[in-house]
Protein backbone atom coordinates (compact mmCIF):
# COMPACT_ATOMS: atom_id res chain seq x y z
CA UNK A 1 0.00 0.00 0.00
CA UNK A 2 2.74 2.00 0.80
CA UNK A 3 4.42 1.63 -2.41
CA UNK A 4 1.97 2.70 -4.26
CA UNK A 5 1.81 6.23 -6.57
CA UNK A 6 4.82 7.50 -6.36
CA UNK A 7 4.11 11.16 -5.27
CA UNK A 8 0.79 10.62 -3.36
CA UNK A 9 3.10 8.30 -0.82
CA UNK A 10 4.60 11.52 0.08
CA UNK A 11 1.42 13.58 0.51
CA UNK A 12 1.53 13.12 4.03
CA UNK A 13 5.02 14.63 4.34
CA UNK A 14 3.42 17.76 2.49
CA UNK A 15 2.65 19.64 6.08
CA UNK A 16 5.83 19.67 7.42
CA UNK A 17 7.53 20.19 4.75
CA UNK A 18 5.52 23.50 3.55
CA UNK A 19 6.46 24.39 7.37
CA UNK A 20 9.88 23.83 7.06
CA UNK A 21 10.28 25.61 4.03
CA UNK A 22 8.55 28.75 5.29
CA UNK A 23 10.43 28.75 8.11
CA UNK A 24 13.32 27.21 7.79
CA UNK A 25 14.74 26.95 3.95
CA UNK A 26 13.73 29.86 3.20
CA UNK A 27 15.16 31.69 6.54
CA UNK A 28 18.10 30.01 5.60
CA UNK A 29 18.37 31.65 2.45
CA UNK A 30 17.77 35.44 3.83
CA UNK A 31 20.91 34.21 5.91
CA UNK A 32 22.61 33.84 3.12
CA UNK A 33 21.79 36.65 1.09
CA UNK A 34 22.16 39.14 3.98
CA UNK A 35 25.91 37.60 4.76
CA UNK A 36 26.70 38.95 0.90
CA UNK A 37 25.15 42.09 0.99
CA UNK A 38 27.43 45.53 2.23
CA UNK A 39 24.92 46.56 4.54
CA UNK A 40 20.68 45.21 5.53
CA UNK A 41 19.55 48.37 3.63
CA UNK A 42 18.72 46.81 -0.21
CA UNK A 43 20.97 44.32 -2.20
CA UNK A 44 25.04 45.21 -2.92
CA UNK A 45 26.73 42.33 -3.44
CA UNK A 46 30.11 41.87 -1.24
CA UNK A 47 31.99 38.74 -0.21
CA UNK A 48 33.79 41.16 2.70
CA UNK A 49 32.35 40.00 5.66
CA UNK A 50 33.28 36.42 4.61
CA UNK A 51 36.94 37.61 4.09
CA UNK A 52 36.53 39.65 7.22
CA UNK A 53 35.06 35.77 9.09
CA UNK A 54 37.87 34.13 7.35
CA UNK A 55 41.15 36.15 7.18
CA UNK A 56 40.72 37.90 10.94
CA UNK A 57 42.67 35.98 13.32
CA UNK A 58 40.38 36.44 16.15
CA UNK A 59 37.37 34.96 14.29
CA UNK A 60 38.89 31.94 12.92
CA UNK A 61 40.60 31.80 16.07
CA UNK A 62 36.94 31.47 17.96
CA UNK A 63 35.68 29.31 15.09
CA UNK A 64 39.28 26.90 15.65
CA UNK A 65 38.54 26.99 19.15
CA UNK A 66 34.91 26.32 19.11
CA UNK A 67 35.29 23.28 16.59
CA UNK A 68 38.40 21.66 18.94
CA UNK A 69 35.93 22.37 22.11
CA UNK A 70 33.54 19.95 20.54
CA UNK A 71 35.68 17.23 19.40
CA UNK A 72 37.73 17.42 23.08
CA UNK A 73 34.32 17.19 24.58
CA UNK A 74 33.03 13.93 22.08
CA UNK A 75 36.46 12.17 22.82
CA UNK A 76 36.15 12.79 26.58
CA UNK A 77 32.32 11.87 26.55
CA UNK A 78 33.25 8.97 24.65
CA UNK A 79 35.55 8.05 27.71
CA UNK A 80 33.15 8.20 30.42
CA UNK A 81 30.08 6.30 28.64
CA UNK A 82 31.69 3.11 27.73
CA UNK A 83 32.21 2.04 31.46
CA UNK A 84 28.40 3.00 31.65
CA UNK A 85 28.50 0.71 28.62
CA UNK A 86 29.93 -2.15 29.94
CA UNK A 87 28.28 -2.51 33.09
CA UNK A 88 24.63 -1.81 31.52
CA UNK A 89 25.42 -5.07 28.66
CA UNK A 90 26.17 -7.06 32.27
CA UNK A 91 23.22 -6.24 34.32
CA UNK A 92 20.02 -8.17 33.99
CA UNK A 93 16.77 -6.26 33.16
CA UNK A 94 16.04 -4.61 36.85
CA UNK A 95 19.78 -3.16 36.95
CA UNK A 96 19.40 -1.70 33.03
CA UNK A 97 16.03 0.02 34.26
CA UNK A 98 18.34 1.48 36.84
CA UNK A 99 21.06 2.70 34.60
CA UNK A 100 18.25 4.08 31.82
CA UNK A 101 16.73 5.58 34.60
CA UNK A 102 20.00 7.36 35.73
CA UNK A 103 20.55 8.49 32.57
CA UNK A 104 17.63 9.88 31.43
CA UNK A 105 17.20 11.73 34.80
CA UNK A 106 19.76 13.92 33.73
CA UNK A 107 19.06 14.25 30.10
CA UNK A 108 15.35 15.09 30.54
CA UNK A 109 17.00 17.74 33.33
CA UNK A 110 16.98 21.64 31.90
CA UNK A 111 20.31 22.48 30.42
CA UNK A 112 20.46 25.67 32.63
CA UNK A 113 19.71 23.91 35.51
CA UNK A 114 22.33 21.84 35.22
CA UNK A 115 24.49 24.33 34.02
CA UNK A 116 23.79 26.29 36.98
CA UNK A 117 24.70 23.15 39.10
CA UNK A 118 28.11 22.89 37.55
CA UNK A 119 28.49 26.61 38.11
CA UNK A 120 27.96 25.89 41.74
CA UNK A 121 30.12 22.57 42.09
CA UNK A 122 33.11 24.30 39.99
CA UNK A 123 33.22 27.71 42.09
CA UNK A 124 35.42 29.58 44.32
CA UNK A 125 33.18 28.19 47.74
CA UNK A 126 31.57 25.26 45.43
CA UNK A 127 31.34 21.97 46.63
CA UNK A 128 35.14 20.95 45.41
CA UNK A 129 37.03 23.13 46.46
CA UNK A 130 35.15 23.14 49.91
CA UNK A 131 35.51 19.21 50.17
CA UNK A 132 39.51 19.23 49.30
CA UNK A 133 40.31 22.75 51.69
CA UNK A 134 38.40 20.22 54.52
CA UNK A 135 40.46 17.04 53.92
CA UNK A 136 43.50 19.38 54.21
CA UNK A 137 44.33 18.79 50.44
CA UNK A 138 44.88 22.39 49.22
CA UNK A 139 44.99 25.23 51.24
CA UNK A 140 44.31 27.67 48.96
CA UNK A 141 40.85 27.49 46.32
CA UNK A 142 41.40 26.47 43.06
CA UNK A 143 40.20 27.76 40.25
CA UNK A 144 38.10 25.64 38.12
CA UNK A 145 34.92 27.77 37.00
CA UNK A 146 35.57 29.44 33.91
CA UNK A 147 38.24 27.55 32.46
CA UNK A 148 38.37 25.53 29.82
CA UNK A 149 38.99 22.25 32.05
CA UNK A 150 35.76 23.15 34.12
CA UNK A 151 34.04 23.63 30.61
CA UNK A 152 34.85 20.25 28.94
CA UNK A 153 33.82 18.66 32.30
CA UNK A 154 30.45 20.34 32.58
CA UNK A 155 29.83 19.71 28.81
CA UNK A 156 30.60 16.05 29.33
CA UNK A 157 28.14 15.92 31.66
CA UNK A 158 25.63 17.13 29.76
CA UNK A 159 25.85 15.20 26.92
CA UNK A 160 26.56 12.06 28.68
CA UNK A 161 23.36 10.86 28.00
CA UNK A 162 23.36 11.30 24.32
CA UNK A 163 26.42 9.46 24.19
CA UNK A 164 25.43 6.55 26.61
CA UNK A 165 22.09 5.60 25.05
CA UNK A 166 23.22 4.53 21.43
CA UNK A 167 26.25 3.52 22.98
CA UNK A 168 24.03 0.67 25.09
CA UNK A 169 22.18 0.30 22.35
CA UNK A 170 24.65 -0.86 20.36
CA UNK A 171 26.57 -2.85 23.73
CA UNK A 172 23.68 -4.69 24.25
CA UNK A 173 22.79 -5.95 20.73
CA UNK A 174 26.28 -7.99 20.94
CA UNK A 175 25.52 -11.28 20.50
CA UNK A 176 26.60 -12.89 24.21
CA UNK A 177 27.96 -16.28 22.44
CA UNK A 178 31.15 -13.89 20.46
CA UNK A 179 32.01 -13.29 24.14
CA UNK A 180 32.16 -16.32 25.45
CA UNK A 181 33.23 -18.00 22.58
CA UNK A 182 36.34 -15.69 22.66
CA UNK A 183 36.85 -15.76 26.61
CA UNK A 184 36.55 -19.55 26.15
CA UNK A 185 39.35 -19.39 23.69
CA UNK A 186 41.53 -17.59 26.31
CA UNK A 187 40.96 -14.00 25.43
CA UNK A 188 41.86 -12.14 28.63
CA UNK A 189 38.65 -9.58 29.33
CA UNK A 190 41.10 -6.06 28.22
CA UNK A 191 41.58 -8.39 24.74
CA UNK A 192 38.14 -9.05 24.37
CA UNK A 193 36.92 -5.46 24.72
CA UNK A 194 39.61 -4.14 21.95
CA UNK A 195 38.90 -6.96 19.76
CA UNK A 196 35.63 -7.81 20.26
CA UNK A 197 33.40 -5.35 21.94
CA UNK A 198 34.54 -2.12 20.93
CA UNK A 199 34.36 -2.86 17.33
CA UNK A 200 30.82 -3.89 17.34
CA UNK A 201 29.62 -1.08 19.10
CA UNK A 202 31.21 1.46 17.29
CA UNK A 203 27.76 2.36 14.88
CA UNK A 204 26.72 3.65 18.37
CA UNK A 205 29.80 5.90 19.57
CA UNK A 206 29.73 6.99 16.46
CA UNK A 207 25.89 7.95 16.21
CA UNK A 208 26.62 9.58 20.31
CA UNK A 209 29.46 11.23 18.88
CA UNK A 210 28.27 13.06 15.90
CA UNK A 211 25.50 14.60 18.29
CA UNK A 212 27.61 15.19 21.00
CA UNK A 213 30.11 17.28 18.82
CA UNK A 214 27.43 19.02 17.12
CA UNK A 215 25.16 19.61 20.14
CA UNK A 216 28.84 20.94 22.80
CA UNK A 217 30.00 23.22 19.65
CA UNK A 218 26.93 25.30 19.53
CA UNK A 219 26.00 24.62 23.32
CA UNK A 220 25.41 28.26 23.97
CA UNK A 221 24.15 28.33 27.89
CA UNK A 222 27.18 26.31 29.31
CA UNK A 223 29.57 28.02 27.01
CA UNK A 224 28.67 31.56 28.60
CA UNK A 225 28.04 30.70 31.96
CA UNK A 226 30.84 28.17 32.74
CA UNK A 227 32.90 28.95 30.43
CA UNK A 228 32.69 32.72 31.41
CA UNK A 229 33.80 35.66 29.62
CA UNK A 230 37.17 35.44 28.73
CA UNK A 231 36.40 32.33 26.32
CA UNK A 232 34.35 33.19 23.49
CA UNK A 233 32.52 30.32 21.16
CA UNK A 234 30.92 31.21 17.57
CA UNK A 235 27.24 31.19 19.75
CA UNK A 236 28.20 33.77 21.59
CA UNK A 237 30.19 35.71 18.90
CA UNK A 238 27.54 35.08 16.45
CA UNK A 239 25.02 36.78 19.25
CA UNK A 240 27.34 39.79 20.40
CA UNK A 241 27.79 40.63 16.16
CA UNK A 242 23.72 40.46 15.62
CA UNK A 243 22.30 41.64 19.13
CA UNK A 244 25.20 43.30 21.23
CA UNK A 245 26.50 45.78 18.04
CA UNK A 246 24.21 44.99 15.25
CA UNK A 247 26.24 43.73 12.25
CA UNK A 248 23.79 41.60 10.95
CA UNK A 249 25.95 41.42 7.83
CA UNK A 250 29.45 39.94 9.69
CA UNK A 251 27.12 37.94 11.96
CA UNK A 252 25.27 36.26 8.83
CA UNK A 253 28.74 35.59 7.59
CA UNK A 254 29.68 33.98 10.62
CA UNK A 255 26.52 32.21 11.13
CA UNK A 256 26.62 30.33 7.64
CA UNK A 257 30.81 29.86 8.26
CA UNK A 258 30.07 28.25 11.65
CA UNK A 259 26.82 26.17 10.17
CA UNK A 260 28.93 24.91 7.16
CA UNK A 261 31.90 23.81 9.28
CA UNK A 262 29.74 21.92 11.55
CA UNK A 263 27.86 20.00 8.64
CA UNK A 264 31.08 19.14 6.54
CA UNK A 265 32.56 17.68 9.99
CA UNK A 266 29.10 15.98 10.93
CA UNK A 267 28.82 14.42 7.27
CA UNK A 268 32.68 13.56 6.79
CA UNK A 269 32.62 11.72 10.06
CA UNK A 270 29.77 10.16 9.09
CA UNK A 271 30.78 9.15 5.40
CA UNK A 272 34.26 8.01 6.51
CA UNK A 273 32.30 5.61 9.39
CA UNK A 274 30.04 4.31 7.46
CA UNK A 275 33.15 3.39 4.90
CA UNK A 276 34.69 1.62 7.61
CA UNK A 277 31.85 0.08 9.09
CA UNK A 278 31.15 -1.34 5.72
CA UNK A 279 34.42 -2.56 5.31
CA UNK A 280 34.57 -4.54 9.10
CA UNK A 281 31.37 -6.18 7.37
CA UNK A 282 32.70 -7.71 4.59
CA UNK B 1 47.46 -14.95 35.83
CA UNK B 2 44.67 -14.65 33.44
CA UNK B 3 41.85 -14.27 35.49
CA UNK B 4 44.24 -11.82 37.69
CA UNK B 5 43.83 -9.89 34.00
CA UNK B 6 40.28 -10.27 34.06
CA UNK B 7 39.90 -9.20 37.95
CA UNK B 8 41.51 -6.14 37.67
CA UNK B 9 39.59 -5.40 33.82
CA UNK B 10 36.44 -6.01 36.84
CA UNK B 11 37.71 -3.31 39.02
CA UNK B 12 38.64 -0.62 36.49
CA UNK B 13 35.35 -1.31 34.55
CA UNK B 14 33.83 -0.99 37.84
CA UNK B 15 35.26 2.36 39.34
CA UNK B 16 35.41 3.84 35.96
CA UNK B 17 31.37 3.24 35.01
CA UNK B 18 30.99 4.41 39.31
CA UNK B 19 32.99 7.53 38.31
CA UNK B 20 30.15 8.17 35.62
CA UNK B 21 27.67 7.22 37.21
CA UNK B 22 28.63 10.02 39.67
CA UNK B 23 29.15 12.48 37.20
CA UNK B 24 25.75 11.96 35.63
CA UNK B 25 23.85 12.34 39.12
CA UNK B 26 25.80 14.62 41.02
CA UNK B 27 24.62 17.74 39.53
CA UNK B 28 20.72 16.97 40.28
CA UNK B 29 21.52 16.33 44.27
CA UNK B 30 23.42 19.90 44.59
CA UNK B 31 20.58 21.13 42.43
CA UNK B 32 17.91 19.59 45.33
CA UNK B 33 20.38 20.63 48.35
CA UNK B 34 21.03 23.89 47.14
CA UNK B 35 17.54 25.17 46.69
CA UNK B 36 16.90 25.02 50.18
CA UNK B 37 19.88 27.01 51.07
CA UNK B 38 19.17 30.06 53.66
CA UNK B 39 22.11 31.92 52.83
CA UNK B 40 22.58 34.99 50.52
CA UNK B 41 25.44 33.17 48.17
CA UNK B 42 25.39 30.16 46.08
CA UNK B 43 27.86 28.18 49.13
CA UNK B 44 28.14 24.53 49.03
CA UNK B 45 27.06 23.21 51.82
CA UNK B 46 24.61 26.22 52.66
CA UNK B 47 25.76 27.40 56.40
CA UNK B 48 21.71 27.55 56.97
CA UNK B 49 18.37 26.21 55.57
CA UNK B 50 15.41 27.49 54.98
CA UNK B 51 12.85 27.43 51.97
CA UNK B 52 13.18 31.29 51.66
CA UNK B 53 13.75 31.17 48.10
CA UNK B 54 10.61 29.03 47.40
CA UNK B 55 8.50 31.82 49.37
CA UNK B 56 10.77 34.43 47.66
CA UNK B 57 9.95 32.57 44.00
CA UNK B 58 6.23 32.38 44.91
CA UNK B 59 5.75 36.25 45.86
CA UNK B 60 8.36 38.61 44.44
CA UNK B 61 8.95 37.13 41.26
CA UNK B 62 6.81 37.91 38.67
CA UNK B 63 9.37 38.42 35.98
CA UNK B 64 10.10 34.53 36.15
CA UNK B 65 6.15 33.82 36.45
CA UNK B 66 5.71 35.24 33.37
CA UNK B 67 8.66 33.79 31.45
CA UNK B 68 7.63 30.43 32.78
CA UNK B 69 4.32 30.81 31.17
CA UNK B 70 5.50 31.38 28.27
CA UNK B 71 7.99 28.85 28.03
CA UNK B 72 4.97 26.50 28.47
CA UNK B 73 2.65 27.98 26.44
CA UNK B 74 5.46 27.70 23.40
CA UNK B 75 6.73 24.44 24.46
CA UNK B 76 3.03 23.11 24.27
CA UNK B 77 2.21 24.37 20.63
CA UNK B 78 5.55 23.00 19.58
CA UNK B 79 4.44 19.47 20.85
CA UNK B 80 1.57 19.74 19.13
CA UNK B 81 2.74 21.20 16.51
CA UNK B 82 6.00 18.97 15.81
CA UNK B 83 3.76 15.31 17.20
CA UNK B 84 1.11 15.80 14.57
CA UNK B 85 3.54 17.03 11.61
CA UNK B 86 6.32 14.93 12.56
CA UNK B 87 4.10 11.73 12.85
CA UNK B 88 2.55 12.32 9.41
CA UNK B 89 5.72 13.14 7.95
CA UNK B 90 7.55 10.17 9.49
CA UNK B 91 4.70 7.89 8.33
CA UNK B 92 6.00 9.18 4.76
CA UNK B 93 9.26 8.72 4.60
CA UNK B 94 10.20 5.88 7.70
CA UNK B 95 12.00 3.19 6.25
CA UNK B 96 12.41 4.25 2.66
CA UNK B 97 15.28 4.15 0.24
CA UNK B 98 14.28 6.87 -2.75
CA UNK B 99 15.83 9.74 -3.29
CA UNK B 100 12.82 11.91 -2.74
CA UNK B 101 12.23 10.42 0.64
CA UNK B 102 16.10 10.23 1.99
CA UNK B 103 16.00 14.36 0.78
CA UNK B 104 13.39 14.66 3.00
CA UNK B 105 14.08 13.12 6.07
CA UNK B 106 17.46 14.69 5.87
CA UNK B 107 16.25 17.89 5.76
CA UNK B 108 13.59 17.18 8.97
CA UNK B 109 16.58 15.86 10.98
CA UNK B 110 18.72 18.39 10.16
CA UNK B 111 17.98 21.05 12.42
CA UNK B 112 19.53 18.46 14.91
CA UNK B 113 22.88 19.62 13.21
CA UNK B 114 22.77 23.22 12.34
CA UNK B 115 23.58 25.66 14.78
CA UNK B 116 20.24 26.76 16.49
CA UNK B 117 21.85 30.39 16.96
CA UNK B 118 22.47 30.63 12.89
CA UNK B 119 18.57 29.68 12.69
CA UNK B 120 17.91 32.01 14.90
CA UNK B 121 19.81 34.71 13.76
CA UNK B 122 17.91 33.53 10.19
CA UNK B 123 14.38 33.42 11.99
CA UNK B 124 14.91 37.11 13.05
CA UNK B 125 15.98 38.79 9.82
CA UNK B 126 12.98 37.09 8.52
CA UNK B 127 10.82 38.59 10.61
CA UNK B 128 12.16 42.07 10.27
CA UNK B 129 11.64 41.11 6.57
CA UNK B 130 8.48 40.84 6.96
CA UNK B 131 8.47 44.33 9.48
CA UNK B 132 7.25 41.77 11.97
CA UNK B 133 8.16 41.95 15.95
CA UNK B 134 9.18 38.74 18.07
CA UNK B 135 5.80 37.02 18.97
CA UNK B 136 4.77 33.91 20.87
CA UNK B 137 3.58 32.22 17.65
CA UNK B 138 6.86 33.02 16.26
CA UNK B 139 9.13 31.51 18.86
CA UNK B 140 6.41 28.53 18.47
CA UNK B 141 7.59 28.23 15.05
CA UNK B 142 11.18 28.29 15.72
CA UNK B 143 11.02 25.80 18.48
CA UNK B 144 8.77 23.41 16.17
CA UNK B 145 12.05 22.95 13.63
CA UNK B 146 14.18 22.66 16.83
CA UNK B 147 12.07 19.68 18.40
CA UNK B 148 10.39 18.18 14.97
CA UNK B 149 13.49 15.59 14.67
CA UNK B 150 13.13 14.20 18.02
CA UNK B 151 9.27 13.64 17.14
CA UNK B 152 10.99 11.78 13.40
CA UNK B 153 13.09 9.71 14.76
CA UNK B 154 10.95 8.40 17.29
CA UNK B 155 7.93 8.00 15.05
CA UNK B 156 9.73 6.56 12.18
CA UNK B 157 11.27 3.95 14.38
CA UNK B 158 8.15 2.68 15.73
CA UNK B 159 6.74 3.08 11.81
CA UNK B 160 9.60 0.71 10.43
CA UNK B 161 8.45 -1.69 13.48
CA UNK B 162 5.31 -1.65 12.38
CA UNK B 163 4.25 -5.03 10.21
CA UNK B 164 2.99 -3.96 6.85
CA UNK B 165 1.21 -6.88 6.56
CA UNK B 166 -1.40 -6.00 9.23
CA UNK B 167 -2.16 -2.53 7.32
CA UNK B 168 -3.10 -5.05 4.20
CA UNK B 169 -5.26 -7.31 6.19
CA UNK B 170 -7.27 -3.64 6.86
CA UNK B 171 -7.22 -2.48 3.65
CA UNK B 172 -8.46 -6.04 2.27
CA UNK B 173 -11.38 -6.26 4.45
CA UNK B 174 -12.51 -3.48 3.10
CA UNK B 175 -11.33 -0.26 5.42
CA UNK B 176 -10.54 3.12 4.00
CA UNK B 177 -7.16 4.28 4.42
CA UNK B 178 -7.71 6.53 7.14
CA UNK B 179 -9.87 3.98 9.01
CA UNK B 180 -6.70 1.74 9.16
CA UNK B 181 -4.65 4.89 9.98
CA UNK B 182 -7.08 5.54 13.06
CA UNK B 183 -7.60 1.62 14.03
CA UNK B 184 -4.28 0.07 13.20
CA UNK B 185 -1.24 2.11 12.22
CA UNK B 186 -1.90 5.01 15.04
CA UNK B 187 -2.52 2.49 18.07
CA UNK B 188 0.58 0.51 16.87
CA UNK B 189 3.33 3.33 16.60
CA UNK B 190 1.40 5.07 19.71
CA UNK B 191 4.68 4.47 22.70
CA UNK B 192 6.91 6.37 19.73
CA UNK B 193 4.89 8.89 19.05
CA UNK B 194 4.41 9.86 23.01
CA UNK B 195 7.66 9.16 23.40
CA UNK B 196 8.79 12.13 20.66
CA UNK B 197 6.08 13.93 22.27
CA UNK B 198 7.63 14.20 25.83
CA UNK B 199 11.15 14.74 24.50
CA UNK B 200 9.77 17.48 22.13
CA UNK B 201 8.02 19.34 24.73
CA UNK B 202 11.02 18.89 27.29
CA UNK B 203 13.48 20.14 24.20
CA UNK B 204 11.88 23.24 24.12
CA UNK B 205 11.46 23.87 27.33
CA UNK B 206 15.42 23.55 27.65
CA UNK B 207 15.73 25.47 24.64
CA UNK B 208 17.63 28.86 24.64
CA UNK B 209 19.62 29.82 21.58
CA UNK B 210 16.61 30.63 18.97
CA UNK B 211 14.60 32.04 22.00
CA UNK B 212 17.44 34.23 22.98
CA UNK B 213 17.80 35.60 19.21
CA UNK B 214 13.69 36.45 19.00
CA UNK B 215 13.63 37.43 22.53
CA UNK B 216 11.68 41.02 23.37
CA UNK B 217 11.05 41.80 26.68
CA UNK B 218 7.18 40.80 25.92
CA UNK B 219 7.97 37.56 24.95
CA UNK B 220 10.57 36.12 27.19
CA UNK B 221 11.33 31.82 27.81
CA UNK B 222 12.13 30.82 31.20
CA UNK B 223 15.65 29.36 30.80
CA UNK B 224 16.45 32.24 28.98
CA UNK B 225 15.18 34.72 32.47
CA UNK B 226 17.12 32.08 33.83
CA UNK B 227 20.07 32.89 31.72
CA UNK B 228 19.75 36.19 32.25
CA UNK B 229 19.61 35.74 35.70
CA UNK B 230 22.92 34.10 36.15
CA UNK B 231 24.94 35.66 33.27
CA UNK B 232 24.30 39.03 35.25
CA UNK B 233 24.49 37.95 38.60
CA UNK B 234 24.02 34.69 40.33
CA UNK B 235 20.71 34.72 41.53
CA UNK B 236 19.56 32.50 44.24
CA UNK B 237 16.48 32.45 43.14
CA UNK B 238 17.60 30.11 40.18
CA UNK B 239 18.31 27.57 42.88
CA UNK B 240 14.67 27.52 43.97
CA UNK B 241 13.27 27.35 40.29
CA UNK B 242 15.66 24.24 39.60
CA UNK B 243 14.17 22.87 42.46
CA UNK B 244 10.92 22.80 41.04
CA UNK B 245 12.32 21.74 37.18
CA UNK B 246 14.09 18.94 38.92
CA UNK B 247 10.92 18.05 40.68
CA UNK B 248 8.69 18.35 37.97
CA UNK B 249 11.23 16.18 35.70
CA UNK B 250 11.49 13.33 38.30
CA UNK B 251 7.66 12.83 38.31
CA UNK B 252 7.64 12.91 34.42
CA UNK B 253 10.13 10.08 34.44
CA UNK B 254 8.19 8.35 36.96
CA UNK B 255 5.28 8.44 35.32
CA UNK B 256 6.18 7.90 32.07
CA UNK B 257 5.05 4.83 31.42
CA UNK B 258 7.88 1.80 30.32
CA UNK B 259 6.08 1.38 27.18
CA UNK B 260 6.19 4.93 26.16
CA UNK B 261 10.42 4.11 26.80
CA UNK B 262 10.00 1.19 24.53
CA UNK B 263 12.97 2.58 22.29
CA UNK B 264 15.63 1.99 25.33
CA UNK B 265 17.04 -1.35 24.66
CA UNK B 266 16.88 -3.71 28.12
Amino acid sequence: MRAGGAVSGYLSAAPLALLFTVAYLVPVVILVIISLSASTSGFNFTLVHYVAALTNGFNLGILFDTLVLGLQVSFATMLAAYPIGLLFMRCGPRGRAIIVFLILLPMLTNTVVRTFAWMIILGREGVINISLMSIGWIEEPLRMLYTRTGLIVALVQIFLPLMALPINASLARINDNLVKAAEGLGASRFYVFRTVILPLSLPGAIAGFLLTFAGSSTAFVSQTLVGGGRQIFMPLLIYQQAIGVQKWNAAAALSIVFAISILVIVFAMNRYSRKYLRGMDA
Amino acid sequence: MLKLRNLSYETVVGLLAAASVILLVAPTLVILVMSFTGDFLLRFPPRSWSVRWYIELFENSPQIAASAWISLQVALISTLASTTLGTLAALAVAGRRSAWAVALDSLFMSPMVFPAMSLGLALLLLLSLLGMRPALWSLAVGHTVIVTPFVIRMVSAAVQQLNPVLLDCSASLGASRIFTFFNVTLPLIRPGLLGGAVIAFLSSIDHVPVSLMLSDPRVETLPVNLWILLDSNLDVRVASVSGIIVAITLVVILVLDRRMLGHVPR
